[in-house]
């Protein structure tokens, strides 16, 4: 069982390269079709986001909504699509300002007769719909990977560093694939993804690789599962977020005139507002799960070690994360800071977060050695 | 698209004729400090300030560690020491940015309570006077009952309604306001709730090794090491403990998986009762919790000296850290072979063993490293010397290790080295003996009070909480105005009114993807043919219909 788990987290590995490569190929593809079709669809959909309230002022403001959540298949293929109500659970709703983009929603279907750039532009697309797939099937391979390991060693996955970066990547993907069905149009957003979920995984099996061992006593617990669990999940959607606060900044360069090396890549992004929103919305969401997980953590090591905080690493790393992403919401409320500098915190804050992952395993020593290095 | 800021400045004061140059200066640093931008910046600091905390050595956390990072930068050590860094999160720069922080934080929610609490009192405010600006905006049919029949609509899906007229204004969503005062409030709670753990809280650690003729008791001479808070007087809460037993159960590869130790407690008042407790559920008495941090072996080791005198020593030996609990540690006799017709002690003839225990010895020799934590092939190495211990000279000694400046002025000579089995015993060149009689365990405890912990998880629910509503909920206001019937209809409102119409218009107060599509469910509620309001899932296309 042991072994097996290996091989499929190889095998996902491999996988997730084959989905970045595709996203790669649509990449390319689409930049030959961009200079081919003038005024791309999306350029459309940064002019209409957020402008919901323009929209509204000319027709019954009621079909905003009622275009919400429905996007005709045409709208979708025009990388338009609107709403979706309420992402992962239902708290948070991303809606219809994403891409709130009806008035256009018919205009950018593609009518230009069939021609080379029509064929292209068909390749690009096939491209990225073989990288989401295969991105599917790299997440179920990881899946089973994780679900394998967690039946080897009779508990769960999150015993040791190497578990840790495998769960957490997981639910990076995982996440990113609900945020897909929601919102079909980021997919381009897939080659970043790819390429962060490949280096994880990768660092995790070269790099962190430990055989299978039960837990020390500390970890006996269920606060064991319930602090751990929520942290992972709160630093995968951290991981998630990541993403388009990259591309947030990228676009944005975009769009502001930057023609240098990293923004061209960005020249087939969503609008930038959309995805500095998406970015606001999966922090959002996960900050609280975050804060939860580190009270649940400080509860346990009252429990384990006799006092709720004492500046360990690891507590010292969470508590620099937490103040930094609090940084970031503080710094997205606060009308005189500009949205490009609190991305940047969101970004520094990942890097934090990657800091607790590996650095404090690696570099320090702590009460929380549990890396296995 | 952003967060509606809707708190007035903080209040202008009336201008005056003659500004106190000092009063200006202070108000408008109190403005600078209460700003969002200043609790942002102080934010970063923060931040940056806990790194050295983590990448230093600290006190707090491994003293040993501190001593080894002054051996290895003796010029650095003294200097980082001063400013503080080896106490990082006590020091100077560190409790200024925080304290600056909650200052503002303070400061900031202090106005803000005021006006939030001004607001849940007030009533939404009147409908204003052009409706299509809103960024929601439609007219359907009026429903039957008019301004009531719309403000009853509302009031059933939670809207805080009023009714000027012929017009609704409603609000929702201020639980996001609440929620952010409850969880920036909740910080400050947070704050006092670890001062008051300082302030009254107390701890100490010792080791304890089990026998009746160990018994620990909870006065502050008892601990190897305690910390009691400034406001702490000294008396502790009083009890005994006696450790009875002590199970510790390892894997295979010598991982350990289960402690627990059964223990007999005699807390004041009351009689002596059985308890047990393990990592991860520590034993709450009370004023105290007492918490399972290790364990070990003290091996017993009974000297009998020239005079024919036995002497008994179980004292714990530490380990070194390793997977099998090889351990360390010192048996001391400091009254070996005091005359006992005289009386007389002579300082040259006190003896002591150093001894490093193997749970479970090699098979063959070196035996310097145990193989398993469990007590498979126990072997104890004892190093016998005899001559002054250097315990009379007014500097403490551990009770761990030998004094080896002792040894190295020749006071303290070794007379030899031995291994021996359990039940095994040694004759000295001088032909007094030592016995190896055996082990007990022994563990770590870790005894203390915070007062301030019921208050810190309290408010670490209200953070939690506070955080959800204030992240997840969202502020918006609706505005309903019955329109002026149209000419040929003077009884528009009437139950047969057709062709009267509402006008309906929405205002997300803060960001609210969401808000167009919620609008248009309610506009279909409100002009809904009355009775099916707000249930009716074709609401939105109803509305747009209506709206033609
Ligand atoms: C102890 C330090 C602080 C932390 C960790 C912190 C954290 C946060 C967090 C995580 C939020 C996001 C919740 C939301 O967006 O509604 C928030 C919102 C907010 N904070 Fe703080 N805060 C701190 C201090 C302050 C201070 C000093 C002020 C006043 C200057 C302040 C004013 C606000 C305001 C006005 C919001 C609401 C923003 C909005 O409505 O979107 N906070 N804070």
């Amino acid at each position: 069982m042991s072994a097996l788990s290996d091989q499929l987290v190889s095998i996902a590995t491999l996988v997730y390269l084959l989905a970045m490569i595709s996203h790669a190929v649509e990449y390319a593809l689409g930049n030959s079709r961009a200079r081919a079709v003038a005024a791309p669809s999306r350029e459309l959909v940064g002019a209409a986001v957020g402008a919901v309230s323009t929209g509204a002022v000319d027709g019954p403001a009621v079909e905003g909504g009622a275009a919400g959540g429905r996007g005709s298949a045409g709208d979708q293929a025009a990388g338009s699509l609107a709403v979706g109500r309420t992402l992962a659970g239902g708290s948070v709703a991303a809606g219809d300002t994403l891409a709130a983009d009806r008035t256009s929603g018919g205009a950018v279907v593609n009518t230009s007769p069939p021609g080379r750039a029509e064929r292209t532009a068909r390749r690009a697309e096939l491209g990225g719909r073989i990288a989401v797939g295969l991105t599917a099937v790299a997440a179920a391979l990881h899946l089973a990977a994780l679900v394998t390991r967690g039946l080897a060693a009779d508990r769960m996955p999150w015993g040791n560093m190497y578990e840790f970066v495998l769960t957490v990547s997981f639910i990076g993907v995982a996440a990113w694939l609900t945020v897909l069905v929601k919102w079909p149009f980021l997919r381009r957003l897939g080659l970043f993804l790819t390429l962060v979920m490949v280096l994880l995984v990768a660092t995790a099996e070269l790099v962190l690789y430990t055989p299978i061992v039960p837990l020390v006593p500390a970890l006996n617990s269920y606060w064991f599962v319930v602090h751990v669990s929520t942290i992972v999940f709160a630093s995968g959607l951290f991981l998630l977020g990541v993403v388009p606060a990259a591309a947030y900044l990228m676009r944005a360069g975009y769009e502001n005139g930057k023609r240098s090396f990293p923004y061209t890549l960005a020249k087939r992004l969503p609008a930038a507002a959309g995805l500095e929103r998406l970015t606001f919305v999966l922090h959002a969401f996960s900050f609280p799960i975050f804060t939860f997980a580190v009270i649940a953590g400080a509860i346990w090591a009252e429990a384990a070690w006799g006092r709720p905080w004492g500046w360990d690493p690891k507590e010292t790393w969470a508590f620099i994360s937490w103040v930094v992403y609090a940084g970031y919401l503080h710094a997205r409320a606060t009308p005189s800071v500009r949205r490009n500098t609190a991305t940047w915190l969101a970004i520094l804050g990942f890097l934090t977060v990657l800091m607790n992952l590996f650095g404090v395993n690696i570099f320090f020593e702590g009460l929380h050695s549990y890396g296995g290095l | 698209m952003t967060a509606v800021d809707d708190r007035p400045a903080t209040p202008a004061e009336a201008p005056r004729r003659r500004p106190n140059p000092l009063l200006a200066l202070l108000r408008n640093s109190w403005r600078q400090l209460t700003s969002m931008r200043t609790a942002l910046v102080l934010l970063f600091l923060l931040a940056i300030a806990a790194i050295p905390g983590s990448v230093l050595p600290q006190r707090g956390v491994n003293p040993e560690d501190v001593r080894d990072f002054y051996t290895a930068n003796p010029d650095l050590a003294p200097v980082l020491d001063r400013i503080g860094a080896f106490e990082a999160f006590s020091s100077v720069w560190f409790s200024a940015i925080y304290l600056l922080l909650f200052t503002s934080l303070i400061g900031c929610i202090t106005p803000r309570l005021r006006d939030h609490v001004r607001a849940l009192r007030a009533r939404p405010p009147a409908v204003p006077k052009r409706l299509e600006r809103l960024p929601q905006h439609a007219v359907v049919p009026a429903p039957e009952g008019g301004a009531a029949a719309v403000a009853e609509t509302l009031r059933r899906r939670r809207w805080r309604v009023a009714v000027h007229g012929d017009e609704v204004s409603a609000e929702k969503g201020y639980l996001k306001e609440t929620g952010n005062l409850i969880f920036h409030s909740s910080m400050v709670l947070v704050l006092v709730g670890v001062a008051l753990g300082s302030w009254y809280g107390w701890h100490g650690n010792r080791l304890l090794v089990a026998g009746a003729d160990q018994v620990f008791c909870n006065t502050r001479q008892q601990y190897a090491e305690a910390r009691l808070g400034p406001r702490v007087g000294d008396n502790l809460p009083r009890f005994c403990m006696q450790l009875d037993e002590f199970d510790a159960r390892f894997l295979e590869t010598g991982q350990p998986a289960f402690y627990n130790a059964k223990v007999t407690v005699d807390e004041d008042g009351g009689a002596p009762r059985a308890e047990e407790f393990s990592v991860n559920s520590p034993l709450r008495l009370d004023g105290a919790n007492v918490y399972l941090l290790g364990h070990g072996y003290a091996p017993v080791i009974r000297y009998t000296d020239r005079f024919g005198r036995s002497q008994t020593s179980a004292v714990p030996f530490l380990s070194t850290g390793d997977i099998g609990l090889t351990s360390e540690g010192l048996a001391a006799f400091p009254d070996a072979n005091v005359d006992p017709e005289t009386g007389e002690r002579n300082p040259d003839l006190q003896m002591a063993f150093d001894g490093l225990y193997l749970p479970t010895a090699p098979q063959d020799p070196p035996f310097d490293r145990s193989e398993y934590p469990t007590e498979r092939n126990p072997l104890l190495g004892l190093i016998a010397y005899r001559g002054n211990l250097g315990l009379d000279g007014g500097i403490p000694g551990s009770v761990y290790q030998l004094d080896q400046r002792q040894v190295r002025n020749g006071r303290l000579t070794e007379i030899g080295a031995r291994e021996l089995r359990t039940g095994e015993s040694w004759t000295l060149d001088d032909g007094t003996t030592v016995e190896f009689l055996g082990t007990r365990p022994f563990i770590t405890l870790s005894v203390r009070h915070d007062p301030g912990m019921t208050l810190l998880l309290v408010s670490s629910i209200g953070l939690v909480l506070g955080l959800m509503g204030s992240l997840f909920v969202r502020r918006r206001r609706v505005f309903v105005r019955l329109l002026p019937t149209a000419p040929g209809d003077p009884d528009g409102g009437s139950p047969t009114g057709g062709s009267s119409l509402v006008e309906v218009a929405g205002l997300p107060r803060t960001e609210h993807p969401g808000f167009a599509a919620e609008f248009a469910q309610l506009v279909a509620a409100i002009g809904g043919r009355s009775g099916d309001a707000g249930t009716d899932p074709d609401a939105p296309a109803r509305a747009r219909e209506g709206a033609e």
